[in-house]
C-alpha cells in the first residue's frame, strides 16, 4: 500500500477529485495549506505599506491506494491537476505500513 | 495602458475643474456663518410675536442628528476596525463605541456650556451646565433672521460633533494603547482642546443680534475667538479635523512605533469592513456637513451637492494616483480618499460651488495619498490608521482652501453680511489669512493639549500596553473576548 500525498492549485482540487473518482479511487483527505516552492508569493500594498506574501494557498490532497493503483492514481492526478505554469505542485509517494477502517476493524487492503 | 488611461484620466478631471472655475456665473441668494447661538426666549419681547422653532427645519435637524450617529457607530468603527489586525479588532470597535457613549454624557454635564454659551473669546460659561434651563420650548438660532430649531435638538446635534472628534482619534494609535489610557486621554482631550477650539470657531451671537453697524459689533465681540477673526468653518475642518488629526499625531510620536512596524506583516485584516464603514461614514457625512447648515433650504441643497462631488474626486483622485505610481487601484485606496475628500469638503461646504468643492476633492484625494505615503514614510512615524494624514493634511487643505472657493470670483457664495443683509465685499487673500489664523491656532492648541494631556495619562496609568499583550492582540488581553472564532 502506497500513501500518495499531492499538493495542487485549490482550483484544481475538484478536477483531481473527478480523475481519482473515475479511476476507483473511494476516498481522499483535503487539507487547506500554504507554503511555497518555485512559485513566487505576490506583494500586497496598503496605504503604501508594502507587504511580501511568501506562503501561497495550496489544497493538501491524501489518498491511500493498494500497491496495483499507485502509477494510475498518481498519473490521474498529475493530469488532472497540470496547468503547465509554475506552482501546479508536487506528488509525493510514500510507504504505507498499515490501514485500519475503524467501524469494522478489518485491516490492510481491505480496509482501503 | 494603464497608466496612460489612469494619466489621461486625472488630467481631464483637474483641467475640468480649471474650466468651470472660470465661469463664475452663479448667482447666490443666500448665505450662512458657521454657528448658531441659542436664544433666550424669556427675553423676547411681548410686542414681538412669540418665536416658534420651524417644524421642517427641525425634522431635517433630527434625520442629520441620526445620520451623524450612524457615522460614528458603526461607521466610523468598522473603517478603522478593519484596517487593523483580527486580533485588534474588538479594541477598535470598544474604543469608538465608548468614547462615543462617554463623550455623550460629558456633553451634557459641562460640554454644551462650555462649548455653547456666552463666556470670553475661548471658553463659555456654566450656565447650561446640566442642561439647565433648558426646555422643549427652548430655541437655537440658526443662519437666518427670525428663523429656530428647537434648542434640544442643537444640544443633541452638536453632541454628535463632540463624540466623533474624540473617536477619530484612536485610529493614530490604535493596536498597542491601554483602554483606560484611551479613556482618561478622551475625557482631558475633550474638556481642553475640543470644547475651547468648539467656542472658538463656532459660538456667535446669533444673526437676530445683527440689527445695526453699532449692535451688530457689540455681539460680535462676544463670539468666539476664531469666529472674530473671520475664520470659516462650516461642518468642523478645524474644530473637528483638524483637531483630531494634530492629537492623533502628537499621540503617536509620544507613544511609538507599533512591535513589529515596517518588519512584520501590519496589514489590514478586513478591508470589506473597511469598505463598509467608509460607505456609512459617506452617507452620514450628509447629516454632518448639510445638518450643519440647521436649516433645509435651498443652501442645504448646495452643501449636499458639494459634499458627495468633493467625495467623489477624491476617490478618483487618491486611486488615480495610487494606479499612476504603483500600478494598482485598491479598495482601500478608494476608501482613504472618499474620507480625505469628505474631511477637505467639509469646512468649505456652505461657501464652495459645486466646481470648488470637485476642486477641493481632487487636490485633497492626490496630497493625502501622498501623505500617508511618502510623508508618512519618510518622517518615519507609525500614525496606524493614518489619522493625520487623512484628517490632518486633509483638515488643512479644506480649511485653507476654504478661504479660495468660497470667492464669488470662483463661483463661490461669499461671505454674508448680516447687517446689510448681503453678500459681503470678498477678499481672497484676506479670507485664506483668516483661514490661516484658524489652522494655526487649532495646531498650537490641539498639540499643547494633547501633549500634556499624554504625558498626564502616561505618568497616572501609563499609555502603552506590555509587548505580551500587544503580541497576543488587544481584544484577549484587554477585553476578554476575540471578534472572530474558526
Amino acid at each position: 500500500m502506497k500513501l500518495i500525498t499531492a499538493i495542487v492549485k485549490p482550483f484544481k482540487l475538484d478536477d483531481v477529485r473527478e480523475a481519482l473518482s473515475d479511476i476507483g479511487v473511494s476516498g481522499v483527505t483535503v487539507t487547506e495549506v500554504k507554503g511555497f516552492g518555485r512559485q513566487k508569493g505576490h506583494t500586497e500594498l496598503y496605504r503604501g505599506a508594502e507587504y511580501v506574501v511568501d506562503f501561497l494557498p495550496k489544497a493538501k490532497i491524501e489518498v491511500a491506494v493498494a500497491e496495483r493503483m499507485v502509477d494510475q492514481a498518481v498519473q490521474a492526478i498529475s493530469k488532472a491537476a497540470n496547468t503547465g505554469k509554475i506552482g501546479d505542485g508536487k506528488i509525493f509517494v510514500t510507504k504505507l505500513d498499515q490501514v485500519v477502517r475503524i467501524r469494522t476493524g478489518e485491516t490492510g487492503e481491505e480496509a482501503l | 495602458m494603464k497608466y496612460l488611461l489612469s494619466t489621461f484620466m486625472l488630467f481631464s478631471l483637474l483641467s475640468f475643474a480649471g474650466f468651470s472655475f472660470a465661469e463664475s456665473a452663479v448667482e447666490t441668494t443666500a448665505l450662512a456663518n458657521p454657528a448658531a447661538a441659542t436664544v433666550e426666549v424669556a427675553t423676547a419681547s411681548a410686542a414681538i410675536a412669540t418665536p416658534a422653532a420651524n417644524k421642517g427645519d427641525t425634522a431635517w435637524m433630527i434625520v442629520a442628528t441620526v445620520l451623524v450617529i450612524l457615522m460614528v457607530i458603526p461607521g466610523l468603527a468598522l473603517f478603522y476596525g478593519g484596517m487593523v489586525r483580527a486580533k485588534n479588532m474588538l479594541s477598535v470597535l470598544m474604543q469608538v463605541f465608548v468614547i462615543f457613549s462617554m463623550m455623550a454624557i460629558l456633553w451634557a454635564i459641562y460640554g454644551y456650556s462650555i462649548a455653547f454659551t456666552e463666556g470670553n473669546a475661548f471658553f463659555g460659561g456654566f450656565s447650561k451646565m446640566f442642561l439647565k434651563g433648558i426646555t422643549p420650548d427652548s430655541l437655537a438660532a440658526t443662519f437666518s433672521k427670525g428663523v429656530y430649531v428647537p434648542e434640544y435638538i442643537y444640544v443633541a446635534f452638536q453632541l454628535t460633533f463632540a463624540a466623533i472628534t474624540p473617536a477619530l482619534i484612536v485610529g493614530a494609535f490604535a493596536e498597542r494603547v491601554k483602554f483606560s489610557a484611551v479613556l482618561l486621554f478622551m475625557f482631558l482631550w475633550f474638556t481642553f482642546s475640543y470644547l475651547p477650539m468648539a467656542h472658538m470657531v463656532w459660538y456667535w451671537a446669533g444673526p437676530d443680534a445683527y440689527t445695526d453697524a453699532k449692535a451688530a459689533e457689540a455681539a460680535g465681540a462676544t463670539a468666539g475667538f476664531l469666529f472674530q477673526k473671520g475664520a470659516l468653518d462650516f461642518a468642523g475642518g478645524t474644530v473637528v479635523h483638524i483637531n483630531a488629526g494634530i492629537a492623533g499625531l502628537v499621540g503617536c510620536l509620544m507613544i511609538g512605533k507599533r512591535i513589529g512596524y515596517k518588519k512584520e506583516s501590519l496589514a489590514p485584516h478586513s478591508v470589506t469592513m473597511t469598505m463598509i464603514g467608509t460607505s456609512l461614514l459617506w452617507v452620514g457625512w450628509f447629516g454632518f456637513n448639510v445638518g450643519s447648515n440647521l436649516e433645509a433650504n435651498g443652501l442645504a441643497a448646495l452643501v449636499f451637492v458639494n459634499t458627495l462631488l468633493a467625495s467623489a474626486a477624491a476617490t478618483l483622485a487618491w486611486v488615480g494616483a495610487e494606479w499612476m505610481l504603483r500600478g494598482k487601484p485598491s479598495m482601500l485606496g478608494g476608501a482613504s480618499g472618499a474620507v480625505a475628500g469628505l474631511v477637505a469638503i467639509t469646512p468649505a461646504c456652505g461657501w464652495s460651488s459645486p466646481m470648488g468643492a470637485i476642486f477641493l476633492g481632487l487636490v485633497a484625494g492626490a496630497v493625502c495619498y501622498w501623505a500617508v505615503t511618502s510623508l508618512k514614510s519618510a518622517l518615519d512615524y507609525d500614525d496606524s490608521l493614518d489619522v493625520f494624514g487623512v484628517h490632518g493634511i486633509g483638515g488643512i487643505i479644506g480649511a485653507l482652501g476654504t478661504g479660495i472657493v468660497a470667492s464669488p470670483s470662483l463661483g463661490g457664495t461669499g461671505v454674508w453680511d448680516y447687517v446689510a443683509n448681503g453678500v459681503a465685499e470678498y477678499s481672497m487673500s484676506g479670507q485664506v489669512m483668516s483661514q490661516a489664523w484658524g489652522v494655526a491656532i487649532v495646531i498650537v492648541w490641539s498639540g499643547a493639549v494633547s501633549f500634556i494631556a499624554y504625558k498626564i495619562v502616561d505618568m497616572l496609568i501609563g499609555l502603552r500596553v506590555s509587548e505580551e499583550v500587544e503580541r497576543v492582540g488587544l481584544d484577549v488581553s484587554e477585553h476578554g473576548e476575540t471578534a472572530y472564532h474558526d
